[in-house]
């Protein structure tokens, strides 16, 4: 069944692809046709990854595809399953809310068929790259998923800043792609094969082996966006059509996260624990430098971007752990921490989706894109205000959604520590933990502004006032996105149990302690040293809302009625209105005075003179910008090097004829002198 | 079948005697200062009087100002299912550790500030960004705190550490000593009080937790003060159950159980007192200042763990 199911999936995508070649003529294409085909494929997708990852099977199918003496070997494993599953309720999700947000592009001056065109392409290659057994079909997926997303990325191509978004994006991709292929490279050349199965059969010296690895964490590092080369997301992501922007977010950087799984616990195999500590310290400084960038931003969907890196460092906290304790010989704990991980890379596909998803709909009913100019919204957009809520929920790692469950489990892999023996180890993940726990609390901060700046208080434009709510299919996509982060959130041991057969594809171990006791219970070690039950306390909850209701419907006032409402206390002044409530930039005030030395922070104040009274304007504007760090210390060195080598460089261009056939010439002979 | 009634007892024991250990703090503060203390009722009389009172809500308010009280109080009360107060041992224990305790809060004080910011007046905003950036800096000091006591008794469920730290006797350990330390400054961040936030002032320039539920009243502030009630006493009763759980009923008789009413009902007196001695010869600090505060409690927290690693591993 497997294989009718696999190629059902992946020719869904190319034909939602090639059906929206028709939508410039017939706009309803896109919306009858090429959304529900990609629908289809995702329900297909979500069904044979479900299947594969739970009954643990695994199948390889070769294709007479590709280069004359390397057919295409595809791969359907646990792992590869678990992907596809993940992939495959976000293309859901999107094909639901896809319809009512193009509707906006239907008059505008870009061509439909583009979009419906990469937009299939896109996620036909996201599922090649994750089924792609050998590495040159790995490549040409992984190629097929960068440049059909740098096409969705400049969709838009009229304004300057989406160009230059669109080529920061290639560019990083492409010099991505070049470490991953010098990864695959070594692995090959020791293993005598581009075939994944050869390539576990190398046999590497520490250094080797370190060198892939590390070309691997680049490589893959950049898809991710990890820091400091997590520049291109919070260019690119914004510009993005918003489900684009979802799929970008929360499924593509989970298909880096899947390419960087495969190489270095299953073809590299043999973790060290350098490695781990490595990864540990990226990703702490990635989740904290993403979670500080995000909370100075007040473009929606940029915060999202600095959000994905925050949580790209927080798998990659729990992927270091695992790390450190797989190459220290602690099985258990080493699957511990890759469940955490694993459990992560789900949730934050589910709630950033979620996020960038209820974004989009804001976007597109009120027009504004800055939170400075908005409020208000829940009245507005009811059901888009409650899933986005659940959403900001959930990304802030509170109980019983699903952001928490992988946190808790990340925190109880870090308090493993002390069954370690090298003391610096010991010390250093603690420290690994604050940052995570620092992390948890900046996040919720950042939400509580997000969501307490756009969705609650009074409309701060006239866009604000007049948004409305979106469209059935947009809110039903988000709908179903946020009932699974309850779901995930509060039946964690079921989930464990799939995502025990993924880990067993890939190191051999599971985690079978984890659910011991029954679905009730989350035991990750064992009940002795931790448990939580999410199911208890979701009932807890409701118990407590029933009892306080019983309490209440018996002692409640009669006579009366028990609630009026008046307008808001204006301490007597009158005149309250939206432009005395707090702002973005106000609420994160105090966060910028504690953390100033983190950003590069550009304040304008302009003061416009009252007539007559210079010392009293009449108005005054502020202007925050928090320019990202990595530009002045990295990026700018870079570009001032790769200016000074092309110009001395240039030298030898001299632009006659003769000096490039003697240099021509000279390579040549070079070449032949070192092959014989 | 008794141990889950005996969970339920000890929950309602929280419910009800939360406005009480509030009512002895204000008496011992009154009693420092010279002033002429309520009576020790008083939080029960302002609660009740609260809860007989009309709502009056804001046009503007949304959905979750009407929601946030009832889920700020939901979460407050699962915490107080989970901390052990008389017993160790109690099912209720294992449904969530310290790590989801510190969860519970962290929801409340999510609705909380969101609720501040619903009305959209300036006070609400004010207290919520104060209140987001102090937990900010409190809620990964508490967890260090904890993680030093998870590491100490290689767990985070609280009843399995009250029972590492009894069987462990009256023995010195640095890092439960810097762990201590930590969690009393967290514990006052936390639950609004001097000198961090000033819990009776009205003063709008100083106000964080005030400033938040400035908008409601009646039974929704009710709510509100009873849950702020119910905190401070589960992180009184964290703070003494953890570091100093002698006397906790570790057996379910009657002799054992009444000795240990008796014993937390001393403990929290005696540490009400030290907070009342405390907020009354300290002034609350600047906004600003609450900064260097709180880093000092992450930094003890720090140096526990650390010293637990370094000197009580071999």
């Amino acid at each position: 069944m497997s294989d009718t199911f696999l190629l059902v999936t992946l020719f869904l995508p190319v034909a939602s692809a090639l059906a929206s070649l028709f939508a410039d003529r017939y706009p309803v294409v896109m919306r009858k046709l090429a959304f529900p085909l990609l629908g289809l494929g995702g329900i297909f997708g979500v069904f044979l990854g479900l299947d594969t990852l739970l009954h643990g099977n695994s199948a390889t199918f070769v294709y007479p595809l590709g280069l004359p003496w390397l057919n295409w070997h595809l791969r359907l494993d646990s792992l590869a399953g678990f992907f596809i599953a993940l992939i495959s309720i976000v293309v859901v999700a999107v094909s639901f809310f896809g319809p009512g947000y193009i509707r906006e592009f239907e008059h505008g001056k870009q061509p439909l068929s583009i979009l419906g065109l990469f937009t299939g392409l896109f996620i036909e290659g996201m599922y090649l790259v994750v089924l792609a057994d050998d590495a040159y079909s790995f490549m040409i997926a992984w190629e097929l998923m960068s440049l059909t997303s740098y096409f969705l990325v400049t969709y838009q191509h009229q304004r300057a800043a989406n160009r230059r978004a669109g080529f920061l994006y290639l560019l990083m991709a492409e010099v991505g792609a070049l470490a991953i292929l010098l990864s695959f490279g070594i692995l090959a050349g020791f293993g005598d094969g581009f075939t994944f199965d050869a390539m576990r059969t190398a046999h590497l010296s520490f250094t080797w082996s370190t060198i892939a690895f590390s070309l691997g964490l680049l490589g893959f590092g950049m898809k991710a966006g990890i820091v400091p080369i997590h520049v291109w997301l919070p260019e690119a992501h914004p510009v993005a059509p918003s489900h684009i922007s979802a799929l970008m977010s929360g499924v593509m950087l989970k298909v880096a996260i899947y390419g960087f799984m495969r190489l270095s616990y299953d073809l590299i195999g043999n973790v060290q624990w350098t490695w781990g500590v490595a990864l540990l310290a990226v990703g702490c400084i990635s989740a904290l430098f993403g979670v500080l960038y995000a909370l100075m931003q007040h473009d929606l969907k940029r915060l999202l971007a600095y959000h994905s890196v925050e949580n790209i460092g927080i798998i990659f906290i729990g992927l270091g752990l695992s790390m450190i304790f797989y190459g220290t010989g602690h099985e258990l704990l080493g699957t511990l921490g890759l469940v955490a991980a694993l459990y992560h890379t789900l949730n934050h596909a589910i709630f950033k989706s979620l996020l960038f998803l209820g974004a989009g709909a804001v976007l597109q009913r009120s027009h504004e894109h800055d939170m400075e100019y908005m409020g208000g919204l829940l009245s507005r957009m009811p059901w888009t205000g409650l899933f986005f809520l659940i959403g900001c929920i959930s990304i802030s790692a509170l109980p019983p959604f699903n952001g928490f469950v992988s946190e808790w489990l990340t925190f109880q892999t870090a308090l493993q520590a002390p069954s370690l023996q090298s003391g610096v180890l010991r010390a250093v993940i603690p420290l690994a933990a604050a940052s995570l726990a620092l992390t948890g609390a900046l996040a919720a901060a950042c939400f509580v502004k997000v969501y307490g700046i756009s969705f609650l208080g009074l409309p701060r434009t006239r866009n604000a006032r007049r948004t409305s709510e979106a469209s059935r299919g947009m809110v039903f996509g988000q709908g179903l996105l946020a009932v699974l982060c309850l779901i995930f959130g509060v039946f964690p041991s079921m989930t464990i149990n799939a995502i025990n057969n993924a880990t067993l594809a890939l190191t051999h171990h599971s985690l079978d302690t984890a659910t011991a006791h029954g679905w009730l219970w989350l035991t990750p070690v064992s009940a002795q040293t931790a448990s939580y039950s999410a199911p208890l306390v979701l009932l807890g909850v409701l118990l407590a809302l029933v009892a306080w209701a019983i309490v209440y419907y018996i002692l409640r006032p009669s006579g009366h009625a028990d609630t009026v409402r008046g307008p808001t206390w204006d301490c007597g002044f009158g005149g309250l209105n939206p432009r005395m409530q707090y702002t973005a930039t106000a609420f994160a005030m105090p966060i910028r005075r504690i953390f100033s030395p983190v950003w590069r922070l550009h304040e304008k104040i302009e003061r416009e003179p009252r007539k007559g009274l210079p010392e009293e304007p009449a108005e005054i504007r502020y202007q925050l910008h928090a320019e990202d760090i990595t530009w002045k210390w990295i990026y700018q060195p870079i570009e001032r090097l790769l200016n000074i080598i092309a110009r001395s460089v240039g030298r030898i261009q001299t632009g006659h004829l003769r000096h490039y056939l003697t240099y021509t010439f000279v390579t040549l002979i070079l070449l032949l002198w070192l092959i014989t | 079948m008794n141990n889950w009634i005996l969970a339920l007892i000890q929950a309602a024991l929280f419910i009800i005697f939360a406005p009480l250990f509030a009512g002895w703090i204000k008496r011992v503060k009154c009693w420092l200062q010279n002033r002429r203390p309520p009576s020790l009722l008083q939080p029960y009389q302002d609660l009740r009087r609260l809860l007989s009172k009309q709502v009056v809500m804001s046009v503007d308010a949304s959905a979750v100002f009407r929601v946030a009280p009832y889920i700020v109080a939901a979460a407050t009360l699962l915490a107080a299912i989970v901390v052990p107060l008389i017993a160790v041992n109690l099912p209720t224990t294992a449904i969530a550790d310290v790590i989801v305790l510190a969860g519970f809060f962290a929801l409340a004080r999510f609705f909380l500030a969101l609720a501040g910011m619903d009305i959209g007046t300036a006070f609400g905003g004010m207290g919520s960004s104060r209140e987001m950036t102090i937990s900010a800096l409190a809620e990964p000091a508490m967890l260090m705190a904890v993680f030093t006591l998870a590491m100490v008794a290689s767990s985070t469920n609280l009843s399995t550490v009250i029972h590492y730290v009894l069987a462990d006797g009256m023995v010195l350990r640095p890092s439960l000593l810097f762990a201590l330390l930590s969690m009393l400054l967290v514990g006052i961040a936390e639950t609004g009080r001097i000198p961090v936030d000033n819990p009776a002032t009205h003063l709008e320039l100083t106000m964080i937790h005030e400033a938040m539920i400035l908008e409601y009243s009646g039974r929704h502030l009710a709510l509100i003060e009873w849950a702020a009630q119910l905190k401070l006493m589960l992180y009184s009763v964290l703070i003494i159950n953890i570091f100093f759980p002698w006397g906790i009923a570790s057996e379910l008789n009657l002799v054992m159980l009444s000795t240990a009413i008796f014993a937390i009902t001393a403990k929290l007196m005696i540490l009400g007192a030290v907070l009342a001695v405390s907020e009354t010869i300290m002034a609350k600090m600047r906004l600003f200042r609450v900064t260097i505060f709180l880093v000092l409690a992450l930094t003890l927290a720090l140096i526990g763990i650390l010293s637990h690693i370094v000197l009580e591993i071999h």
